[in-house]
Order: structure tokens, then sequence, then C-alpha cells
């Protein structure tokens, strides 16, 4: 009895390995091709064909000034984008955990639209809008677009935080002889960190990773995936394919580096 | 007296309230509300000859959307979405599952490899299958090696391809609040369960499969929704031979410039989100959830 429950965890315990090694290898299986064609001696479009291991397109990247453009316009972006969501987000979440006022329920109810509405809505929504009050769709207009999807993501983050939140020690600051903005920098955004990071992490990764909404925002200027998405008309280029790799590299890193710390804070909330 | 204090608390609330809560109101009402409500208006207009939107009251563009043509778009559409939903639940809880109950040295490695690959744009992740899958890529190359096949088998281009994309473009949206929910089960439950005579598959059923239920939910929703509008999917490993509405809605903003039209069509995908959403309040789902 007790062999035959013996050989039935182990089995499943086979089981379980072999399927999560499947999925794992599903989910990584598109970034290998990537990763080995961007070390792929082709010349001739559309680069698919395997002629020879070369480093060359990692050198030739760097001529390539369009591609490191898009790629400079990316990191702008989402650098601006994610510092201005999460204050905006930041104050607003806490604005709307401390004080009561007419039409938050509204605010509350606009946040969601952006997580769970269609991004294509969002973005002609936005194109529309743009186009009627003559903003030129550009720079300005991606990092409107960017903000306005992302605020939501840092809100709920830091309102994970804020559930656990004791008012009490706001007041203790207060009387300690603290003034409002003190007391907001010292005592309620300490709390508040590891929600406050997590939010700027998911904005960071939501608009690195944009392709519908800045799809129709962009005007004229070309983010990462934008010129990626022109670049597949043609066969993308292994010198695409090395950027690619490079940022594989360096996100992987940085996974390593801060995941860990992160998954933990979260998990105490 | 009265008055001072009453103004004393005026200034004390109401203008920290304002600096807190302005900016963010500010973005919803204008680059939210705004936006829709406009769009909404604009699924009621005209175009000139020009392509420009005239604002003259028509039914016309709802009429369109009638269209036999457009009508076995959203059939098709609501059927990827169906099943890449279905799919990644089938594939997705399993998964989360077994790597929320791993040995605590490796869940966490296993958990940063499922966040990794969606560090990759993921353009270049749906181009990497397109290279795969394609004529002379890896999969036919080798199907051809080993003799399995002569010719390269097209497995590009069809419904099944656009379906492989969505599930791997939208299946962290489910992995990742599956594992949340999983997490959150107690263990001594599921050993009540078991040492009251429970075999595992009725444990796994009867408890585990109900408190997670609102981990289940948020994660079909999170799914669905987004499939109906991520026109790049269908467009690059599909090649027209899947449209979603997406595409529909893309074409009408872009080569086919008839703005008012695809407003109309994006109306459809608002109130499908919409009956979805009521859907899962009404199935007890918490909206917090889907914040991730």
């Amino acid at each position: 009895m007790r062999m035959k429950r013996r050989k039935r965890t182990v089995l499943t315990r086979i089981r379980d390995v072999l399927f999560c090694a499947i999925i794992y290898l599903f989910l990584f299986l598109p970034i290998s091709v990537i990763v080995v064609n961007s070390m792929n001696a082709t010349t001739s479009k559309p680069y698919l064909a395997w002629k020879g291991f070369t480093l060359a397109w990692y050198v030739r990247l760097f001529d390539n000034t369009e591609l490191l453009g898009s790629f400079r316009n990316t990191m702008i972006i989402a650098v601006v984008s994610t510092l201005l969501s999460t204050i905006i987000g930041t104050m607003g979440a806490v604005g709307m955990y401390k004080y009561k006022f007419k039409g938050k329920s509204i605010i509350d109810g606009l946040l969601y639209i952006p997580v769970v509405i269609p991004e294509i809505v969002l973005g002609i929504s936005l194109l529309t809008i743009f186009s009627k009050v003559n903003i030129p769709r550009g720079m300005l207009t991606l990092i409107l677009a960017h903000v306005t999807f992302s605020i939501p993501f840092v809100i709920f983050n830091v309102r994970a935080r804020l559930a656990g939140y004791d008012n009490s020690i706001d007041e203790a600051s207060m009387d300690l002889g603290a003034n409002r903005i003190q007391t907001f920098f010292h005592v309620t955004l300490p709390v508040l960190a590891p929600g406050i990071a997590g939010g700027a992490l998911l904005a960071f990764t939501l608009s690195i990773d944009d392709i519908i909404i800045s799809y129709f925002v962009n005007g004229q200027v070309k983010t990462y995936p934008l010129r990626v998405m022109e670049s597949i008309k043609s066969g993308v280029a292994p010198d695409v394919n090395a950027l690619s790799t490079l940022i594989l590299i360096a996100t992987i890193v940085f996974v390593v580096l801060t995941q860990s710390g992160i998954l933990n804070k979260n998990k105490k909330r | 007296m009265e008055d001072r204090h009453r103004m004393h608390n005026f200034r004390s609330n109401t203008l920290p309230a304002i600096v807190m809560v302005g900016p963010v109101t500010l973005f919803m009402v204008l680059l939210v509300a705004v936006p829709l409500i406009y769009v909404a208006v604009m699924s009621f207009c005209s175009i000139d000859d020009n392509y420009n939107v005239v604002f003259q009251f028509t039914w016309k563009n709802y009429v369109r959307l009638a269209n036999a043509d457009y009508m076995k778009i959203y059939g098709q559409s609501l059927l990827i979405a169906l099943i890449t939903t279905v799919l990644s639940l089938l594939i997705g809880y399993p998964f989360a599952y077994i790597i929320s109950r791993s040995d605590s040295r490796w869940k966490k490695l296993l958990y940063m490899l499922v966040i990794i690959p969606f560090w990759t744009n993921s353009l270049i992740r749906i181009y990497g299958w397109r290279t795969f899958l394609g004529s002379n890529g890896w999969l036919n190359t080798a199907l051809q090696a080993l003799h399995i096949v002569k010719e390269p088998v097209e497995f590009l281009f069809q419904r099944g391809t656009t379906v492989l994309g969505m599930v791997y473009c939208l299946i962290p949206f489910m992995i990742l609040p599956l594992y949340t929910a999983i997490e959150k089960v107690d263990g001594s439950l599921l050993e009540a369960s078991s040492d009251l005579g429970a075999r595992r598959i009725i444990t796994f059923f009867r408890i585990v499969i109900p408190l997670t239920a609102s981990g289940i939910f948020s994660g079909c929703l999170m799914v669905f929704i987004p499939c109906l509008g991520y026109f790049f999917v269908s467009e690059i490993l599909g090649g027209g031979n899947s449209d979603v509405i997406g595409n529909l809605i893309e074409r009408q903003f872009q080569s086919g410039n008839n703005w008012p039209l695809g407003a109309a069509l994006s109306i459809i995908l608002i109130v499908v989100t919409l009956v979805l959403v009521k859907l899962f309040q009404k199935a007890g789902g918490n909206m917090e959830d889907l914040g991730m």
C-alpha cells in the first residue's frame, strides 16, 4: 500500500516536472530563435537561412542610427512616463485613501477603464481627441498616452499597501510637530515604498513593450516596438535581433538583481 | 468662531485633496472619459469626400456593422478569443498550481522564468514564432531532416497559428492572477480534506477550484478581452486569414481612413467589455484583482 503511494508520488512529480518543462520550452522557444538568429551570418533577405556564426550584427547595430534612435525614444518615453505616472499615481492613491470628496467613485470607476478595455480602443480614442484639439502627434502624445495607461497600475499597487496603513502614525507625526509635507515624505512614503516600486516597475514594463497604443499616437516618432513592426514587413534584419538579445540580457540581469527583493516585499502585504 | 473653524477645515483638507487627487483626475477625465465619449459621438458622424469627419448625425456606421463580412469576423474573433482563453486556462492553471506548490527554493526561480520572456518585446517574440514555423524555419527543417515530411508544411497563416500567438502573448495574464490566488489557499484545508478521506482529484475540484475562482475569473477576463483587439498577432501569424475585431478597427483608422466607422466598431468592443465586466462582478470577481 505504502509502496504504491510512494510510486504514485514519484510518478506525479515526474509528470509535473515534464509538464512545466514543456511550458517553459513554449515560453522560451521564440526567444531562442531570436538569439540564435542574431548570430546568423546571412546577409540576404529575409535573413532566415542559417549561414554560419558571426557577431558582426552586434557591431553593425551601432551604425544603425535609426534603430538606436528608436530605442532611445523608447527609453526616454519609458523613463519619463514611469516617473510621471508613479508620482501622479502615488499622490492619487494616498489622496483618495485619506480624503472624502464628491465624485471620488467616478474617478475610481474611470481607473478601471485603461486596465480592462482593449488597448486598441484606448489608442484610437486618444488619437481622435489629440487630432480634435490639434495636439501634434509625437513625443508629447506618446508620453501622455503612456502616463494614462500606467497610472491605474501604479494606483492599484500603492493601494494594496495602503490597505494595511495605520492613519494614526500620521497623526502621531503631526502631533510631534511635523507638517503635512514632512509627514508625507518621512512617514507615509517609506511605508508605501514597496507598492510604489512595484507600480513603477509595472509602468516601465508596460511602456517599453507597448505597441498598440503607441501605434496610433506616435505621428512620425518611432519607438523600438514600432520600428520592429515596420521591419517585420521586410524581414527582421539580424541587427534588430542583436539589439533584442542585448535587451534580453540586460533585463535578465536586472530581474535577477531586483526581482527576489520585490517578490519578498510583495508577499508580506 | 464656527466660521473660522470651518474655514480652517476647508483650508486644511480641500487644498491637499486637490493637490493630491487633481492630477490623476485630470488624466482620467481628459484622457480617458472625454476621448471615449468623443469616440461614441464620432460613431454617429459622417465623412465628407475627403474623408474628413463631419458632425452630421447618421445611423449609417451602425448599419454597416451588420454587414455579413463583418459579422463573420466578429464570430471568428469571439471564437479565437474563446479558444485562447480556454487553452490559457487549461495550460495556465496546472502550471500556476505546480509552481505555487513547489519547493520554496525553486519557487522564486520558476516565477522569474515566467516573467522574463515578457520583458522582451512581444512583437519580436511573435516574429520569433514566425521564423520558427516558417516554410524554411527550424521546425520544417527538422521535420525534413528527420524525413517525417518531404515538402515544407505550411504552419503559418492559419487560424491555429493566430491562436498560438494569442495564447503565447496573453498567458502571463492568466498565470499571474492564478498564481496569486493559489498561493492564498490555506494548505491545511487540503490536508483536512484528505484526512476526511477525499481523493486528491475531489479535493482539487471541490476545494482548490472554488477557492481560486476569483483568480480564474480575472485571468479569463484579462485574456479574453485583449484578444479581441490584438491585431498585430493575426497580422504577423495569421496573414489576414484570421482577422480579429482589432484588425477591422485598425484598418479604418489607418488605410481605410473612415474614422466614424472605426469608432462604431470600437463601440462593439466597449460593449463586449462592459458586459463581461458586469458578469465578472456578478460572479463575485474583485475588480482590484485585475490590476495584477
